[in-house]
C-alpha cells in the first residue's frame, strides 16, 4: 500500500512539473511513505532479525530503570522504566534469551522483552523479595521472599502462581529465604536464613511440589550457590565460620560442613556488606569463596572438600567470580574498600592485578567467553568495560547508580 | 529614649530566637552540607543493601519513621555505633562519629526527603 503510494508520487513528480503546489504535496507524501517504510523495517530488524546472545541488562537501582545493552558494539540499546524498588535486584533469562525476569526488592516480578524493549508483564508477588531462579525446562520462575518468608513459583509464560511454599520450620518459625537456585530434574534449592535449613523443592509434578528439608545446617545461611554442573549446593553461613554443602547426587548423605572454623577463632571484622555467592567461582576442581569478615579468599578442592589455600586480598570480598575459562578470578570488596577490584591468577593462587574503577564497585559480569568484563561503579555513575587479558579499561557507559549486570549467556547455565 | 527602648525590644525579640536557634543547631549538628550529602548517600545506598533503598526492610528490619516511632534515639544511636551482636548489623563506630550517627537517627526518624 505504502509502496504504491510512493510509486504513484514518483510518477506524478516527473510528469506534472507545472503545478508547484502539487509537487510539494507529492513530495510530502513521498517523505511520509519512506518514513513509514523505514519505521516498519527497523521494527522488524529489532524484533525478529537480531539474536540476543550478545545482549544483557544493567540494573539502575535508584530509579527503578533497566538499561538494555549489547556487548559487541558495547552500547546501550534502550532503557526501560517503571520497575519499582530495584535495590538488590537480580535477573534470570528465558531459555531463548529473549525475556528477562527481574526480581525487585519490593516483591515485584517483572518480565521484560529485551528485543522490543518493553515490559511484558509485572506482578507484585510479595511484600519484600530477594532473588529468583528459572526452572531447568524454562517453564517456571521461582522467587525467594523475605516478607512473607518463602518461595513462590510462577508460570514463566503468564506469571500465574503455580505454588506457594512458606518457609516455616517445625517450631512454627517463619524464615527469610536466601540462596534460591535451580537444580537439575526440575528442582529448586534454597536456604532458610532464620531457622538454618536447606530445602529442595521438586517441581517435576507442578501440581504437587515435593519438599525435602535439611535442618540444623548452621547459623544464619546468608546466600547459596550451585556449582555449574548442578551437583553441589553450598550455603554460606554468617553466624559461624564455615559453609553447608549438599551433594544433590547423594542427598541421602545429608548436609556436610565445609571449611569449618576457617577463621580459627579470630574475631571477624565488622561486615559492612554481605558477601554474595551467586556468581560461583569454580575454576577446574577449585572453588573460590569469600571469607566473611576477613580480607581473604578461600580456596577449596571439591574432590576432598579441604581448604587448599587462602589468598590475602585488599578488603572483605563481596563477589568472587571466575572468568568463564576458569583461568582468572575477579574480586570486589565491601564498604569502605569498595573502590578496588583485584584479579587472582588461578594456577598461582595469588593476586596479579589491581584496578581502581572508583567508589562503590557493585558487580562484575563477564562476556560469554570472558574476553571482557563489565563492572558497575555505583557512585561514579558508570559501567566500565575491561579487557580481561590486559586489565585495561576499553570502554565506559554512563548509568544511574548501576548495580547488577546480567548477560543473556546466563540463560543456558545451571544456577544463574 | 522611647525610640531606643523600642529598638532594643525589637532587637531582643528578633535576636534571642535567632541565637537560640543557632545554639540548638550547634548542639544537634555542625556537620557540613557536603558531609550530610555523603551520609545520606551512605544511608540510602549502603544501609539500603540490607534495609532496602526505601528503608522498607530486607535482610535487616524496616527503618521507616513508623517503624522507629517511639524508639529512644539514644538506643538507635547505640545500635548503629556498636552493632547488634549475633546479627549481621555491624558496628559503625570505626566509620562514623557519634554526632554523625545522631544526625542519621534524626534523618531516619523524620523520614529521608525524596
Amino acid at each position: 500500500m505504502d509502496r504504491q503510494a510512493v510509486a504513484r508520487g514518483h510518477t506524478e513528480m516527473s510528469t506534472s512539473r507545472t503545478n508547484v503546489v502539487q509537487i510539494t504535496v507529492w513530495k510530502a507524501v513521498l517523505i511520509v511513505g519512506l518514513m513509514v517504510i523505514a519505521v516498519m523495517t527497523s521494527q522488524k530488524i529489532n524484533a525478529a532479525e537480531r539474536g540476543t546472545g550478545d545482549m544483557g541488562i544493567v540494573i539502575e537501582r535508584a530509579q527503578g530503570t533497566v538499561q538494555i545493552v549489547e556487548t559487541t558494539g558495547r552500547s546501550n540499546l534502550s532503557t526501560i522504566e517503571g520497575l519499582g524498588d530495584l535495590s538488590h535486584a537480580s535477573a534470570v533469562y528465558s531459555r531463548d534469551g529473549r525475556y528477562a525476569y527481574i526480581f525487585g526488592r519490593d516483591g515485584g516480578l517483572t518480565k521484560i522483552d529485551i528485543l522490543t524493549s518493553r515490559i511484558v508483564n509485572r506482578v507484585i508477588q510479595a511484600g519484600n523479595s530477594i532473588g529468583g531462579a528459572i526452572s531447568q525446562d524454562g517453564s517456571m520462575v521461582a522467587v525467594s521472599n523475605y516478607e512473607p518468608g518463602g518461595v513462590r513459583v510462577f508460570d514463566s509464560g503468564t506469571l500465574e502462581l503455580i505454588a506457594d511454599i512458606p518457609a516455616v520450620d517445625a517450631d512454627g518459625v517463619s524464615s527469610k529465604v536466601v540462596g534460591l537456585v535451580d537444580a537439575p530434574d526440575q528442582r529448586f534449592v534454597f536456604s532458610l536464613y532464620n531457622s538454618g535449613e536447606i530445602w529442595i523443592a521438586d517441581m517435576s509434578d507442578r501440581a504437587v511440589p515435593k519438599i525435602t528439608k535439611f535442618t540444623d545446617v548452621g547459623q544464619l545461611p546468608y546466600d547459596g550457590l550451585i556449582t555449574g554442573d548442578g551437583r553441589y549446593y553450598l550455603a554460606g553461613l554468617f553466624g559461624e565460620d564455615g559453609l553447608a554443602m549438599l551433594d544433590l547426587w547423594n542427598p541421602e548423605a545429608g548436609v556436610r560442613r565445609v571449611l569449618d572454623g576457617y577463621g580459627r577463632g579470630e574475631e571477624p571484622l565488622p561486615v559492612y556488606k554481605m558477601p554474595h555467592l551467586e556468581g560461583w567461582a569454580k575454576a577446574g576442581e577449585l572453588l573460590f569463596l569469600p571469607a566473611v569478615g576477613r580480607h581473604e579468599v578461600l580456596v577449596v578442592d571439591i574432590r576432598s572438600w579441604k581448604e587448599v589455600a587462602r589468598i590475602p586480598v585488599y578488603g572483605q570480598p563481596v563477589f568472587v567470580v571466575a572468568r568463564p575459562d576458569g583461568r582468572q578470578v575477579w574480586v570486589n570488596f565491601a564498604h569502605p574498600l569498595n573502590d578496588t577490584v583485584q584479579v587472582i591468577d588461578v594456577p598461582d593462587k595469588r593476586v596479579i592485578k589491581e584496578l581502581k574503577p572508583g567508589k562503590a564497585v557493585l558487580h562484575m559480569e563477564f562476556t560469554p567467553r570472558g574476553e571482557n568484563v563489565w563492572i558497575s561503579v555505583r557512585d561514579v555513575g558508570e559501567v566500565q568495560i575491561y579487557d580481561t587479558r590486559t586489565a585495561e579499561l576499553i570502554g565506559q557507559l554512563p548509568a544511574d547508580k548501576p548495580s547488577g549486570i546480567f548477560f543473556t549467556a546466563r540463560a543456558n547455565r545451571i544456577g544463574l | 529614649m522611647r525610640k531606643i527602648l523600642s529598638l532594643l525590644a525589637i532587637l531582643t525579640v528578633g535576636v534571642v530566637p535567632l541565637a537560640l536557634n543557632a545554639m540548638s543547631n550547634n548542639t544537634t549538628d555542625n556537620i557540613a552540607d557536603f558531609r550530610k550529602g555523603e551520609l545520606t548517600n551512605l544511608v540510602v545506598q549502603d544501609c539500603g543493601s540490607c534495609h532496602g533503598l526505601t528503608m522498607r526492610g530486607g535482610l535487616g528490619p524496616a527503618l521507616l519513621p513508623e517503624n522507629l516511632d517511639g524508639r529512644d534515639p539514644e538506643d538507635l544511636v547505640a545500635i548503629i555505633l556498636d552493632g547488634t551482636p549475633g546479627t549481621p548489623m555491624p558496628p559503625w563506630r570505626p566509620e562514623l562519629s557519634e554526632q554523625e550517627v545522631q544526625w542519621i537517627v534524626r534523618l531516619l526518624q523524620g523520614g529521608i526527603p525524596k
